[in-house]
């Protein structure tokens, strides 16, 4: 609790939110005209992303010279953190809607469609030659025939270097801690490294998936699930390894104090996160 | 500009309050073209698609464009003053999570003047019909990607203003209901929000990607759908009356002059309420060939709700009892609550039960029933809030005689327009059609005439809240004899900055 002589801080106001607004307006507009054949749509969504961008760096840029300039105090702090905190849980949330389809569909809606308990009479009357379990493409054996990918080669490799990581971003937090600027950009770099190269045998997998497994996001049930939870997986890696960079960045500069930096907390429990997801999709995906 | 770049919680309050009346009278005036339509049996006036998308947009434009934006305009305003903080803990985000609605209800909207209209497969979007909405379709799932991402934003700076700005000595089990009550909604919106997107991400995929999330063919299930949306859907329903009940629990210990009436068991029942609202979902979904046990399971589930929700009629009711009870506007809305939501809550108790729902679902019972939770509940605690806390916020004394008879023609008119809808839902007429057969005329008619009427006096309500704000009799700081709270030690009206030094609760 603030003593009740600290006065509060409250920010001054700023374009930025109603910029955040259009530029996502104008990003949706032009992905929604994109979907429905236009062919301006993604002209349109590279102008709202390119606003998105700006943005992004205007608002954390200033942000940043708020917080170096000492404005903000330690109220400030908490609240920023604790928003850090519960922007995860709705994350986690966003997830555990595609995981959620997954199980329904392997534990519920395969099984009946294959004639179990209340499924009977659909089997019987409308998919009787459909006998394929899970892994499947339903009945109609949407998108052809697919191979899955085996859990032990590259993902079990990509599970090793996530979990690594997770390692290296903590040894770069305890050396924050001891004031070890050196040691803590370095284990940076190597957490920074280390994502890259998981986004880099992801995407060697999703082209090896398309190619030689004919393993599409159209195979049916399997596939939806397989792409929706690892592509939105691999994109938040992907959002993490650039706020990593940033991070890395900023450590270089001597933006971090040992007991003031919640902007690399903020992204080290943001990169928790995305590994716990990632071990739920090795578990639940790949090897079951 | 001071409006567009503004981090002052009253100020944005304020937006969203304008926001979501604006937004209720656009509502208003689709639910004024369905009871037109619906005034005589036969096709009248609209055709079919256009009526389907007014039910439809109508549904959407109430849910997230009035009502959840009044109880967001409402936390800002009030959730600072009551825990005695300066303003909220983000005050740039919370001026983001405003200002992406416009936008997002400009999207909505504009669906009306696209190839093949407005969506008219229902606000529960569900797969397939959904999936056959023309050019529109990409757009509304963006809107509702907008839109849960002001909420999810908004419920951020909630929960963290909640947390972490309560002056000192102001523990959580001091605060107002009103602010325990906005920490579980937000709770509860951080939770479901996400799920609502991934729902609609799938519909958005299963449409344009090629996926089979919803689709039999592919392996996948259209009742799945279903079942997230519902999973997001249930907590949904209570996210637009939790608030309400801090409301309701602010407003009679005012009337009554007396004490709230068993303050922590109305902690208890709130949070049990969040909790059961996550299983109870396929309440929704007992006629679409679900296990048994599945119907079993979700029936006890649902009557449970029942317990927590009685709690609080109780305790509201006991707060009451031998107070020394006065009938200002605030009040008179808040008791119309406790009665007519109390009809709701019995008719969803009906509801809840597996068998008898199969006659009822899809009727026009639970047209009624939704109806009294939301309108006579939701909606009317907003009223209640606005009348009891405007004197606060403009300094200024609302006209009492017209808030008076606001409330009678309301209340009158709007039983004239719901009761009889469970009498054609129980007869059998179902919900979402332009045309009905002619043994529900009658009925049909008088609810029109209810909601004509219902529709108009609102008119005055606008009229008594702009009146207000542009003077009137000087309101005291204490506004009412009764009321408690940090709110009222504040000058009316409040100055800018609530509390820059941190007051100190005993
Ligand atoms: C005692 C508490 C309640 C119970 C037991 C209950 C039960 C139910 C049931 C079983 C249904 C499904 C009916 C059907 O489609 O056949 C239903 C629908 C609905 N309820 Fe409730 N309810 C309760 C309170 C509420 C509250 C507090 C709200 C909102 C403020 C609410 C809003 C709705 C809505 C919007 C629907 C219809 C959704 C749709 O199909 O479009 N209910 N309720
Ligand atoms: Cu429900």
């Amino acid at each position: 609790m603030a003593h009740a002589s600290d006065h509060y801080y409250v920010p001054h106001g700023s374009y930025w939110p109603i910029i955040a607004s259009v530029g996502l307006t104008i990003g949706v507009v032009g992905a929604a005209s994109a979907f429905n054949g236009s062919s301006t749509g993604y002209a349109v969504l590279a102008v709202g992303l390119a606003i998105i961008f700006y943005m992004m760096f205007g608002w954390f840029g200033t942000v940043i010279r708020e917080s170096l300039k000492g404005e903000y105090n330690e109220q400030v702090d908490r609240s920023f953190r604790q928003g850090m905190m519960w922007f995860i849980f709705s994350e986690v949330m966003f997830f555990a809607a595609f995981f959620g389809a997954l199980f329904y569909a392997r534990m519920l809606s395969v099984p009946w469609l294959l004639g179990e308990d209340s499924g009977a009479a659909t089997h019987e009357f409308l998919w009787s030659s459909f006998n394929e379990a899970w892994p499947t493409n339903g009945p109609a054996g949407v998108g052809g025939e697919f191979q899955t990918v085996g859990a032990w080669g590259i993902p079990a490799l990509n599970t090793l270097l996530l979990l690594s990581s997770g390692v290296t971003i903590t040894l770069s937090h305890w050396a924050l801690k001891a004031n070890d600027r050196a040691k803590t950009v370095l284990w940076l770099v190597a957490t920074v490294l280390l994502g890259a190269v998981f986004l880099g045998f992801q995407a060697y997998e999703y082209i090896h998936a398309y190619h030689e497994l004919n393993l599409t996001l159209e195979s049916g049930i399997y596939g939806s699930t397989f792409f929706m939870l690892t592509g939105f997986h691999g994109f938040h890696v992907t959002l993490g390894t650039i706020m990593l960079i940033v991070i890395t960045i900023r450590a270089a500069k001597g933006h971090f104090t040992p007991d003031n930096h919640f902007a690399f907390e903020g992204v080290a429990w943001y990169w928790h996160f995305v590994d716990v997801v990632w071990l739920g999709l090795f578990i639940f995906v790949y090897v079951l | 500009m001071r409006w567009i770049t503004t981090t002052n919680h009253k100020d944005i309050g304020s937006l969203y309050l304008l926001l979501a009346l604006l937004m209720f009278f656009i509502g208003g005036a689709m639910a004024m073209v369905i009871r037109a339509e619906l005034f005589q049996p036969g096709m009248q006036l609209v055709d079919p698609q256009f009526f389907n998308s007014m039910t439809t947009v109508h549904a959407l434009v109430m849910i997230f464009g009035a009502v959840m934006p009044a109880f967001t305009g409402l936390a800002n305003w009030l959730i600072p003053m009551m825990i005695g903080a300066p303003d909220m803990a983000l005050p740039r985000l919370n001026n983001f999570s405003f200002w992406i609605l416009p936008f997002a209800f400009t999207l909505l909207i504009s669906t009306f003047f696209m190839d093949g209209g407005a969506p008219a497969g229902g606000w529960t979007l569900y797969p397939p019909l959904v999936l056959q909405t023309g050019a529109a379709f990409p757009f509304v799932i963006f809107a509702i990607h907008l839109m849960g991402i002001s909420s999810i934003m908004g419920s951020i700076n909630v929960v963290v203003t909640i947390l972490n700005m309560r002056a000192p000595g102001m523990t959580l089990m001091k605060m107002p209901l009103f602010a325990w009550t906005w920490l579980i909604t937000a709770y509860l919106l951080i939770a479901t929000m996400p799920v609502l997107a991934g729902a609609v991400t799938m519909l958005l995929t299963d449409k344009f990607a090629g996926t089979s999330f919803f689709s039999a063919a592919g392996g996948g299930d259209p009742v799945m759908f279903q079942h997230i949306f519902w999973f997001f859907g249930h907590p949904e329903v209570y996210i637009l009356i939790l608030p309400a009940f801090g409301i309701v629990s602010a407003i009679v210990p005012t009337f009554a002059r007396k004490p709230l009436f068993g303050y922590s068991s109305m902690v208890y029942a709130t949070a049990s309420i969040a909790f059961l609202s996550f299983i109870v979902w396929a309440h929704h979904m007992f006629t679409v060939g679900m296990p048994v046990v599945g119907e079993l399971f979700f029936m006890y589930a649902t009557m449970m709700i029942a317990v927590p929700t009685g709690v609080k009629v109780f305790n509201w009711v006991s707060t009451m009892w031998k107070g020394s009870m006065t009938f200002e506007t605030p009040m008179l809305f808040a008791i119309g609550f406790i009665f007519m939501f109390t009809i709701g809550g019995f008719s969803g108790l009906m509801l809840a039960i597996a068998p008898a729902d199969f006659q009822y679902h899809d009727t026009y019972f639970v047209v009624a029933h939704f109806h009294y939770v939301l309108v006579t509940g939701a909606v009317y605690s907003i009223m209640a809030a606005t009348y009891y806390w405007l004197p606060k916020w403009t300094g200024n004394m609302y006209d009492e005689r017209l808030g008076k008879l606001h409330f009678w023609i309301s209340t009158i008119s709007v039983n004239v327009l719901f009761f009889p809808q469970h009498f054609l839902g129980l007869a059998g007429m179902p919900r979402r059609i332009p045309d009905y057969s002619v043994q529900f005329a009658d009925w049909n008619m008088i609810s029109s005439i209810g909601g004509f009427v219902f529709g108009l006096s609102q008119l005055m309500f606008a009229y008594v809240v702009f009146k207000t704000i542009r003077g009137g009799e000087k309101a005291s700081d204490q506004v009412w004899e009764g009321a408690q709270g940090l709110e009222w030690t504040l000058p009316s009206p409040a100055p800018y900055h609530s509390f820059t030094d941190a007051p100190v609760v005993k």
